[in-house]
C-alpha cells in the first residue's frame, strides 16, 4: 500500500498521470485535513446513521418475513414469483417512486437501503430455515414439540451462522443503497460529498470521500464480524 | 400388568396401484420392565408400527393402550429414540439432556435433578459442559438415551437406534443401553432388522411377515441366565437355536410371498441365495 501510494504520488508529480482527474495522495490528505476541520464528521455520521437504520430495518423485517414464509407454505408459494422478480430487479430503479412515496430526505435514503437489503435477507434466511437438518426436527417432534418450539429451539439456533452471513452481505448492501439514495436526494452524507465534488470538479473531494467511505465500510463489516464471534461464543459453536 | 397393549392395528395407504395394506391385525402386549424386539423383513412397516405406538401416526384401524388408557396423539408416557443421536451441536451435553424436558414444559428442579443423577450414574457428568462434537459415538448415543429417559417415560421405543453406529461401537452401546434400561426398569420396544441384536436384547421377539405385515410369531426368549447381558448371551448355546428359528421364520415367509406374489421374485431363483442377500452376514451371531 505504501508502494502504491508512493508510485501514485510520484507519477502525479512528474505528470505521468493527470492529477486533476486521478488526484494524488498528498492532495487527498490535504483535502481530508481541510474537511476534518469543517463538517466531515457530520457527513460521515449521516451516512453511517442512514446505513445502520436501513441495515437494522432490513435485517429485522427480512428475518420476520422469512419466518412467516417458513411458517406458512401457502404464503410462501403465493409470494415466490414476486420475490424472484423483486430480487433480480435493480432497486435503484425504484428511486423516483420511493422519493414520491416517502418524500425527498433521510427517509427516502433509508428506504432505499432497506429496499436493497430486504429481499436478499428474506431469500437467504428462508433458504437457511428450509435447509435445517430434518433429523433434528424429527427428534424434536418425538418429544412432541410444536411448530413454535421447533422454530425457536431448532431452526433458529441452527441458522445463527446463516443470519450472520446475511448480516455481512447486508451491511455492504445497505451502504450501496444509502450512497445511491444520497446521489438522488440529499443535503449531507458521503454520497452527497461525492456528487457535489463531481459537479464542481473538485475531484480531490471525490477521492477523499471515496477513501473515507471504504474505511467506513470496512469498519462496519468488521463490527459485524466481531459481533458474530461474540454471539457464536455465547451460543457455543 | 400390561404397560402396552397393541390391539388389531391395521394400516393402509394409497399408492399408485390402489390401496396398499402395510400392517394387518397386529396385536401384542408388553409387560412392565420387559424388552420386546420387533423384527421383520425390511420395508414391512416396522417403523410405521412404532410411529403408531408413539401416537405420531393414526392407524387406519385398531387401538393402542398405554397403562390401560387408549392413546390419542403423542403420549407423554412414551419416549422415542431414533437412529441418529441428533444431539444439537450448539448445546452442551447438559443442555441437550434437558431438551426433552424443556419441550414438554416439564423442567422443574426435581426433573433437572433426575437428569443430573442420570448423567452421574451413566458416566457423563464430567462431560456435561462439553459439546456433542467432543464426544465419541457411544457416549453421544448414551446422552441421547438420557435425554429420552429424563422425561421419565413409561415406555421407550427404539427405532433402529443403533444401526448408525459402527459394529464395534454398536456392541458396546447395546451393552450400555441394556444395562441402563434394566437398572431403570424401563419397558422397551425395539424395532430392528438385525436378528442377533433382537435376540441379544429381547425378552420377547415379535416376528412380522413381509407386507402386508402380520404377526407371524411371538417368541419368548429365555437364556436361563440371571446375569444375562447382550454380549454374554451371544455365546449362550441357545442363541444359535433362536437365531435359526427366527431366520427360518423370516426366510420361509420370504419364499412364500416370492412364490405367491404377483409381481415379485421369479420362482427359479434359489431361496438360499435370496436369503443370503437379505442378511449380508449370517455369522453375525458368532463372535
Amino acid at each position: 500500500m505504501v508502494v502504491f501510494n508512493v508510485i501514485w504520488e510520484l507519477s502525479a508529480r512528474f505528470g505521468l498521470i493527470d492529477s486533476f482527474i486521478l488526484s494524488q495522495p498528498s492532495r487527498i490528505w490535504n483535502t481530508f485535513l481541510a474537511m476534518a476541520q469543517n463538517d466531515l464528521f457530520m457527513h460521515v455520521g449521516v451516512t453511517v446513521y442512514e446505513t445502520l437504520a436501513g441495515f437494522l430495518l432490513g435485517v429485522v423485517f427480512g428475518t420476520l418475513l422469512a419466518v412467516i414464509l417458513w411458517w406458512s407454505s401457502f404464503i410462501s408459494k403465493v409470494s415466490e414469483p414476486y420475490l424472484v422478480v423483486l430480487n433480480s430487479l435493480p432497486k435503484i430503479a425504484l428511486g423516483p417512486v420511493i422519493i414520491v412515496l416517502v418524500g425527498a430526505g433521510t427517509r427516502a435514503i433509508v428506504f432505499m437501503a432497506l429496499a436493497i437489503s430486504l429481499i436478499v435477507t428474506v431469500l437467504e434466511m428462508l433458504n437457511g430455515f428450509r435447509g435445517t437438518n430434518r433429523e433434528y426436527i424429527r427428534m424434536a417432534a418425538t418429544f412432541g414439540a410444536n411448530k413454535r418450539q421447533i422454530f425457536t429451539k431448532i431452526v433458529f439456533p441452527y441458522n445463527i451462522s446463516t443470519l450472520f452471513n446475511s448480516l455481512k452481505i447486508n451491511i455492504g448492501l445497505s451502504l450501496v443503497g444509502v450512497i445511491a439514495g444520497e446521489f438522488l436526494v440529499s443535503k449531507a452524507g458521503l454520497g452527497y460529498l461525492i456528487v457535489y465534488g463531481g459537479q464542481v470538479f473538485k475531484l480531490d473531494l471525490v477521492m477523499a470521500s471515496v477513501i473515507i467511505l471504504s474505511i467506513v465500510a470496512a469498519l462496519m463489516y468488521e463490527a459485524v464480524a466481531l459481533l458474530e464471534k461474540l454471539v457464536l461464543k455465547w451460543y457455543g459453536h | 400388568m400390561d404397560v402396552l397393549e397393541v390391539r388389531n392395528i391395521m394400516e393402509t395407504y394409497q399408492s399408485d396401484n390402489g390401496e396398499t395394506t402395510a400392517l394387518k391385525n397386529i396385536s401384542f402386549s408388553v409387560q412392565k420392565g420387559q424388552f420386546v424386539s420387533i423384527v421383520g423383513p425390511s420395508g414391512c412397516g416396522k417403523s410405521t408400527l412404532l410411529s403408531i405406538i408413539a401416537g405420531r401416526m393414526k392407524p387406519t384401524a385398531g387401538e393402542v393402550f398405554v397403562n390401560g388408557e387408549k392413546i390419542a396423539g403423542t403420549s407423554p408416557h412414551i419416549g422415542y429414540m431414533l437412529q441418529r443421536d441428533n444431539l444439537l451441536d450448539w448445546r452442551t451435553i447438559y443442555k441437550n439432556v434437558l431438551f426433552g424436558l424443556e419441550v414438554r414444559k416439564m423442567l422443574t428442579p426435581e426433573t433437572e435433578e433426575r437428569a443430573v443423577s442420570l448423567l452421574k450414574n451413566y458416566g457423563l457428568y464430567e462431560f456435561r459442559d462439553k459439546y456433542p462434537a467432543q464426544l465419541s459415538g457411544g457416549m453421544r448415543q448414551r446422552a441421547a438415551l438420557i435425554r429420552t429417559l429424563a422425561i421419565s417415560p413409561d415406555i421407550l421405543l427404539l427405532d433402529e437406534a443403533f444401526s448408525a453406529l459402527d459394529y464395534q461401537t454398536r456392541l458396546t452401546v447395546t451393552e450400555d443401553v441394556y444395562r441402563i434400561l434394566k437398572k431403570e426398569k424401563i419397558t422397551t420396544v425395539m424395532v430392528t432388522h438385525d436378528i442377533p441384536e433382537s435376540i441379544s436384547m429381547g425378552d420377547r421377539i415379535v416376528i412380522l411377515s413381509a407386507r402386508p405385515a402380520v404377526v407371524q410369531e411371538i417368541l419368548d426368549i429365555d437364556f436361563e441366565d440371571p446375569n444375562r447381558t447382550p454380549l454374554n448371551c451371544r455365546n449362550n448355546p441357545k442363541f444359535r437355536t433362536y437365531f435359526d428359528h427366527i431366520w427360518k421364520e423370516l426366510s420361509s415367509n420370504e419364499t412364500i410371498t416370492g412364490l405367491s406374489g404377483t409381481n415379485s421374485i421369479p420362482e427359479k431363483e434359489d431361496p438360499q441365495e435370496m436369503a443370503d442377500s437379505l442378511v449380508p452376514d449370517r455369522n453375525f451371531g458368532r463372535i
